[in-house]
């Protein structure tokens, strides 16, 4: 007998992007207050098992047609390459650099190459966590 | 030409053989192989001169001179009459294994790669001056004995006297290259010659000891003495002129000339004195004594062997006696040393010649088994006669070298009346009486060998071939032997005077600068006044009539019982060895991890806490602790609830979600300790392996399908104990480490940089991706690891499922 979950589908609707939000602030906010790349890629997960739980694996997929394992290359190769791009200035292994910039819209913003990393971290999260969820609950 | 590059000769020669075999092979082998050794005897012949008026020679090729370490060439006395033995014998026998070995029945490459091998291994350790370099040579010596003894491998009896021989032998090698190491550093020198000129000063050092009993258990292994003489008689499944060649004149002598080179050291201690003089008797003994129980010929002249070598290693014992004398008596104790190295050139002459007929006597009749030979007199007239010069050289009678050597051996023995040290006035009688009785034992064995293979009468139809008289060429090895044991016995001095005097001054450096200051003459006729006659008339008269009444007397061989024999002793040692060590390891390599868990853990315990026991470290200051708030107390109740709860559960389900429990309240602690970072993460890393855990309960069987009724979880008191132990460790280790902060924290540093250097104010994350973000780096590279592990785990199911359908996934 097929389920009828419209409660939950509908609200998810709403909580899904409430919850990507939450993910992309923690995970701005993250040099300043509590959050970064981690717990910000943990809660998109979470965001993504959400619909899971509300649609059925094959839904999602099409929804969010996304292969997860290269998500995660992807974040491991751009933490890789800001790791790597300070060799290009002469300068160690893993440095980092920043500055404050006045971009249009958004202001005196300050745009940090460690945040390029935590991209890195973010994607590689949300790819190995979703790659795991997906892979144990499409396993039959 | 260089003397190293000599000592390389045969083995260089070595890498041709093969290509000769394959491509000429028409020819036998060994021709091109006798080229070899006969260029080095005549290389080495150049040099007797020069040696008998006291020069030596050196040559040195280095080897890894950071080390100091380098082939040297040392050539005195001693080492060149063991390389003119070597090649010489070495020749002889290259020359009869032409007869002897089938060109098309056998491997000839590989025989004579191994012997070449070996002939530079000992030409290497009889002229090396560097004790390391010496080992070397040493070591290779046992592989290529042991590649030779294994050379039929196809026969179980050859491989297991290669293996014997190899274990033994290697055992003592080992055991010598840690005396040579003490030596090493106790004269700052690897030199042998540097050695023997600060051994005086070494003599009390307290390790000199061990040294000396190190380096004499690789003497006495590889020459065969008492107990590790028992390698020898099972590597006689050996090709004959193996036989001949390494276990007679050669490999064996390598522990005799061990001795003999390091007598200038070591002699200078009287443990080295009783320990070789009496071994070396009692090899003697105990050789001549089991030879006459053996029934197979290359047997006899095995334990002939044995006992021989002890005959010479006694003789150099009571010559280090030398050292330990002074004035007229240094003379009388010297000339044991000149009769052990006249006897063992002796020895390698008629030796080399027995093993020879007892391989043409195999070669020709098929059997070796010397109850089935007899009246082969008339068949094999030349084999015979040069058996019974062998023999009876061997035996020590006239007019063979052997009775000179023998006459001089019962001398030498009857001076240690001369030496009055530690009550020897009356109990050096001992040792005449034990050499009289071995000589007896000796003539008996000797006159056993010969005659009943060649006298009595001749059992065609027990011989697997009709017998016949050898061809000249396997003839011409031993006969150059026998006729030289003929020569020596005539003209004794000469030998003496070229060969004996020169190695007698490298042994006894100290009394004798030049070989020509050694004043001995070898006499044939002692006169009527000499004791060692009228034993050996004695000898004669009492070996004549014990080999009368052979099977008289030989049952009591049978009352020596297989177990308690030196090789029952070896077999059960090994045994034990083999099954001693697979019993003990499936004691503690159960294959279950929780015995593994219950050692590594056992481990933690007595490690730790013994390390803190011994160093008294445990320390416990109230100082730099925090006052406790309500809340923490509140949540550690909950944490201990919980952590009990999982340990006292009988449901699965319920030990996962108390796990949760203990996760969140974790996180609790991590706000109340004001790690917002961490909490975040606690809290939703914790959701996702509680929600894992239940995935993976869900597909578990029912706990307790099988023992329904039982406990769970069986309580046992060691995991109690263990546990207990591992979690009171830790406690104290904490609290000790808490109690005494050493330095300061560097996280000052990071709270003064974080907003000018980093640019940032989450001192967590800045450390995370800026400060350490290497660590990081990695971490996120251990978990794609992790997540491409699952995939790889679901997805390639190799294993086959129930009901044999093999289930491949997308």
């Amino acid at each position: 007998m097929k389920t009828n979950d419209l409660i939950i589908q509908t609200t998810t609707k709403v909580v899904f992007y409430i919850i990507f939000l939450f993910s992309i602030h923690i995970f701005f906010a993250g040099h300043y207050t509590p959050g970064g790349g981690f717990v910000g890629g943990l809660l998109m997960s979470s965001a993504i098992v959400l619909l899971l739980l509300a649609f059925d694996l094959k839904t999602v997929q099409a929804m969010l047609p996304v292969n997860y394992t290269v998500v995660t290359a992807i974040g491991l190769l751009i933490a890789l390459a800001t790791a790597s791009g300070s060799i290009f200035f002469n300068v160690p292994f893993f440095t980092h650099a920043f500055d404050y910039y006045n971009l249009p819209l958004l202001g005196k913003t300050s745009i940090h190459t460690a945040m390029f990393f935590d991209t890195g971290v973010y994607l590689v999260v949300v790819g190995v966590t979703m790659t795991i969820i997906q892979m144990i609950g499409g396993d039959e | 030409m260089s003397l190293v590059f000599a000592i390389f000769t045969p083995v260089i020669a070595a890498l041709l053989i093969p290509l000769l075999y394959k491509r000429v092979s028409a020819i036998h082998t060994g021709w091109f192989v006798l080229l070899i050794p006969v260029a080095l005897v005549s290389l080495y012949a150049t040099y007797i001169p020069p040696i008998i008026d006291g020069t030596t020679y050196k040559d040195e090729l280095p080897w890894i001179p950071s080390l100091g370490l380098s082939f040297i060439s040392y050539l005195d006395g001693l080492s060149l009459l063991f390389s003119l033995l070597i090649t010489g014998i070495g020749a002889l026998v290259v020359l009869y294994s032409i007869f002897y070995l089938d060109k098309k029945k056998e491997k000839l490459g590989n025989f004579y790669v191994y012997l070449l091998l070996f002939m530079s291994a000992m030409l290497g350790v009889v002229q090396s001056d560097h004790l390391i370099s010496l080992y070397f040579f040493w070591e290779l010596t046992s592989i290529s004995s042991f590649l030779l003894i294994g050379y039929w491998y196809t026969k179980d009896r050859s491989r297991f006297g290669a293996l014997k021989s190899m274990m033994i032998t290697v055992f003592g090698g080992l055991m010598m290259l840690g005396g040579f190491v003490i030596l090493g550093i106790l004269g700052d020198t690897y030199s042998i010659r540097e050695l023997i000129a600060q051994a005086p000063d070494l003599v009390d050092h307290k390790f000199f000891v061990w040294a000396l009993v190190l380096v004499l258990l690789g003497a006495f292994t590889k020459s065969a003495q008492f107990p590790f003489y028992i390698w020898l008689p099972d590597a006689m499944e050996a090709p004959t002129p193996v036989s001949a060649y390494l276990h007679s004149a050669t490999m064996v002598k390598a522990g005799l000339y061990l001795v003999a080179r390091f007598t200038p050291i070591f002699a200078l201690s009287e443990v080295w004195v009783w320990l070789v003089t009496g071994i070396g008797i009692l090899t003697l003994l105990w050789g001549s004594f089991f030879a006459v129980k053996q029934t197979d010929l290359k047997a006899i002249l095995a334990f002939s062997t044995v006992s021989q070598l002890g005959l010479i290693m006694s003789l150099l014992g009571i010559g280090s006696i030398a050292y330990h004398v002074t004035g007229d008596l240094v003379t009388t104790f010297t000339f044991a040393t000149f009769a052990a190295i006249f006897h063992l050139m002796n020895h390698a002459t008629f030796k080399g010649s027995l093993f020879m007929i007892a391989g043409i006597v195999d070669h020709e009749t098929g059997t070796r088994d010397i109850r089935k030979l007899g009246g082969l007199m008339s068949l094999m007239p030349i084999s015979f006669t040069i058996a019974l010069i062998g023999s009876l050289s061997m035996a020590g009678v006239p007019p063979f070298n052997g009775f000179l050597s023998k006459e001089m051996f019962l001398d030498a023995v009857l001076n240690l009346k001369n030496f009055d040290l530690h009550a020897l006035d009356s109990w050096w009688i001992l040792f005449p009486i034990i050499a009289w009785i071995a000589s007896v034992f000796t003539f008996v064995y000797s006159l056993y060998f010969v005659f009943h293979t060649f006298r009595g009468k001749h059992k065609p139809e027990q011989l697997p071939k009709a017998a016949h008289e050898a061809p000249v060429g396997m003839l011409l090895s031993p006969g150059i032997l026998a006729s030289l044991v003929v020569i020596i016995f005539f003209v004794p001095n000469f030998f003496g005077n070229t060969f004996i005097k020169p190695a007698v001054a490298a042994i006894q450096p100290l009394a004798y600068q030049v070989p020509a200051d050694v004043g001995f003459t070898i006499k044939a006729w002692h006169g009527f006044d000499s004791l060692a006659m009228y034993m050996t008339l004695g000898v004669f008269l009492v070996g004549y009539l014990l080999f009368k009444t052979i099977p008289k007397w030989s049952p009591i061989y049978k009352t020596f019982p297989t177990k308690l024999s030196l090789n029952g002793m070896y077999d059960g040692l090994m045994r034990l060895g083999d099954s001693g060590a697979n019993r003990f390891s499936s004691i503690y390599m159960t294959g279950s991890i929780r015995s593994y868990f219950v050692y590594m853990f056992t481990a933690i315990i007595v490690l730790l806490g013994g390390t803190m026991w011994i160093k008294d470290a445990f320390v416990i200051s109230y100082e730099n602790l925090a006052p406790i708030r309500f809340f923490e107390i509140l949540i550690s109740i909950i944490l201990i609830v919980g952590t009990i709860t999982i340990l006292v559960t009988k449901s699965r389900l319920t030990a996962i979600i108390a796990l949760g429990a203990v996760g969140y309240t974790v996180a609790l602690f991590y706000i109340l300790f004001k790690a917002p970072d961490l909490a975040l993460t606690q809290l939703v890393i914790e959701t996702v392996s509680v929600a894992l855990f239940l995935g993976a309960f869900y597909h578990l069987p029912q706990m307790n399908k099988h023992e329904k009724g039982k406990e769970d979880r069986g309580f046992r008191l060691g995991n109690f104990l263990i546990a207990l132990g591992v979690g009171v460790m830790v406690t104290l280790i904490a609290i000790s480490s808490h109690s005494q902060k050493l330095i300061p924290s560097i996280s000052e540093y990071y709270k003064e940089t974080v907003y000018s250097e980093a640019g940032g104010g989450n001192i967590v994350n800045v450390i995370l991706v800026d400060y350490r973000g290497f660590d990081t780096l990695f971490e996120i590279s251990v978990l794609t690891i992790a997540s491409l592990g699952i995939i790889g785990m679901i997805t390639l199911r190799l294993a086959k499922k129930k009901g044999d359908r093999k289930v491949e996934n997308k």
